[in-house]
């Protein structure tokens, strides 16, 4: 009964700041004219006079869009995921009818507090490098009983499709919210993951010649309105990672970090990413380790 | 047993060694871990992640200047390889060209074969003043043949940076838009009349 009613009430809450944030947008370009039409014939000498109009115009479209974020910020519907996750996560399901609170993320058994910040590491019951959502199919199969297929079958959320694994991501994130990244690298399979990791996020392929470094490997740029970070620095790498997973209000679910991979790799015309595959947990093992000392601070939401 | 075979006996040990300590692997082992990662999904198969030698190139120097030999070398080879049109006429329709530079549409596993591609110009470049929502990864082409002058150099040129602009810059992070089979022909030639013609809200 209560989490419905928490349910109606953010969703009415979004809904509404949606509204809020497309009239915003609506405001800002209508100020300029509809984006997609022809120009009207302007005299030459107008001509500076217009860009200094666009550029104003730009600016406050720019401003609208961050009011826009801010006023998302406020009612988050990634805790009604955390909330079901922590229900998942103490549980009895799967042939063994056994909880997870028994799964090691890395801390040691059931310790959930900070253990996503230390994400992906190296786990010797495996012999592999697992990221958080490889780690939850292992503790899946190996403490619930279930098969591989079964643990990792359609993970991504949609309409039809509430996964476990996104809540439980949406879980064992949020106890890890104020806890500095520290990714560690001293295992061989760690410091191969990551040289893994690096070499896919240079590689060039596909009918656009793309790679993760076309759009991140670059300074204050943008791909339409859209701030792309640069993933091989510091600061706006950490900026980025730590805000992931995210409640996405343009999808209405929240997304992991395996999904954000394998939608890039979509928008790249890149195969399918394969869920929890060798080469998805490496490069999170690149881009995890170069947001080292950043605070993490997620789920978020996004637009 | 010779003097000669324990040394290259104890070379070989000491070399295999050398081998297990280092940490970074060599660069196929990274290749086939990324082949083992990736299925084919709809029109995405597989071979997308094979490149050809300029990609092979860009990605071993993605993060160091790539040698000016190799560079020359990759332009060369990518310039001879562009059909410049048999009509020598490169302008069509510059309000066709509009629409497909906002068009995003193509190649992507969720996306119709069936359906011609879009160019998607604006997600990296300014364009015609009334679209607002641009992306600045590429440099801004408002006013391009205004600028430029409306020769049919400049006109041969944005043809052929768009059909094949490994042509012009090595490592260039613009699509191979007519070389890749993305646009074609016709669809390129009203993409440089959004650019060329005096008309085109890009050079008002």
């Amino acid at each position: 009964m209560r989490s419905e009613r928490i349910l109606t009430c953010i969703t009415a809450t979004t809904a509404a700041l949606v509204l809020l944030g497309m009239s915003a947008l609506a405001q800002a370009q209508s100020s300029s004219g509809a984006p997609a039409k022809p120009a009207p014939k302007a005299a030459p000498a107008k001509a500076a006079p217009v860009k200094a109009e666009a550029t104003r115009s730009s600016n406050a479209t720019v401003r609208e869009i961050e009011k826009y974020r801010e006023a998302l910020a406020d009612g988050n519907p990634a805790d009604l995921w955390e909330a079901r996750g922590e229900d998942l996560w103490k549980q009895k399901r799967g042939p063994k009818m056994a909880s997870l609170e028994q799964c090691d993320l890395g801390l040691g058994p059931g310790k959930v507090k900070g253990a996503y910040a230390q994400l992906p590491r190296y786990f010797e019951d495996t012999d592999k490098v697992e990221d958080l959502e490889s780690r939850l199919v292992t503790c899946m199969v190996m403490l619930q009983g279930f098969t591989y297929d079964q643990a990792k079958r359609a993970p991504f959320g949609s309409p039809d499709n509430k996964p476990a694994m996104e809540a439980l991501v949406a879980y064992v994130t949020a106890n890890s919210r104020g806890v500095k990244m520290n990714v560690g690298m001293k295992h061989p399979k760690e410091k191969e993951a990551y040289e893994i990791g690096k070499r896919l996020f240079f590689h060039r392929g596909g009918p656009h010649d793309f790679s993760c470094a076309t759009c991140h490997a670059q300074d204050d740029i943008r791909i339409r309105l859209q701030d792309l970070p640069n993933l091989t620095k510091k600061e706006p790498a950490q900026r980025a990672y730590t805000a992931w997973p995210a409640y996405r209000v343009s999808q209405g679910e929240l997304r992991s970090f395996q999904w954000r991979l394998f939608d890039c790799f979509r928008q790249q015309r890149f195969p399918e990413l394969e869920f929890t595959s060798q080469g998805s947990v490496a490069l999170t093992m690149f881009l995890a380790h170069n947001a080292n000392g950043g605070t993490y601070n997620a789920p978020s939401i996004k637009r | 047993m010779s003097k000669t075979r324990v040394l290259i006996a104890g070379l070989m040990v000491s070399a295999l060694c050398a081998n297990a300590q280092t940490p970074a692997p060599k660069p196929d082992r990274a290749l086939e871990v990324m082949k083992s990662s990736f299925k084919d999904r709809g029109q995405a198969k597989l071979d997308r992640l094979n490149q050809d030698k300029a990609m092979e190139v860009c990605t071993k120097y993605a993060t160091t200047p790539v040698p000016k030999a190799l560079a020359k070398q990759i332009e060369a080879e990518n310039m001879k390889a562009i059909p410049f049109p048999a009509d020598g006429k490169y302008l069509g329709d510059w309000r066709a060209g509009e629409r497909i530079a906002q068009s995003g549409v193509g190649m992507q596993f969720t996306d119709n074969p069936a359906n011609p591609s879009g160019g998607n110009c604006y997600a990296c470049h300014k364009l015609s003043p009334q679209e607002l929502s641009y992306g600045t990864i590429g440099t801004s082409l408002y006013q391009f043949g205004k600028i430029r002058g409306y020769s049919p150099e400049i006109a041969k040129y944005a043809f052929g940076k768009i059909y094949n602009a490994q042509a012009y810059t090595a490592c260039s992070n613009m699509p191979r838009f007519g070389h890749n089979k993305i646009l074609t022909e016709a669809q390129i030639k009203d993409l440089v009349a959004l650019l060329m013609d005096p008309e085109s809200p890009v050079n008002k």
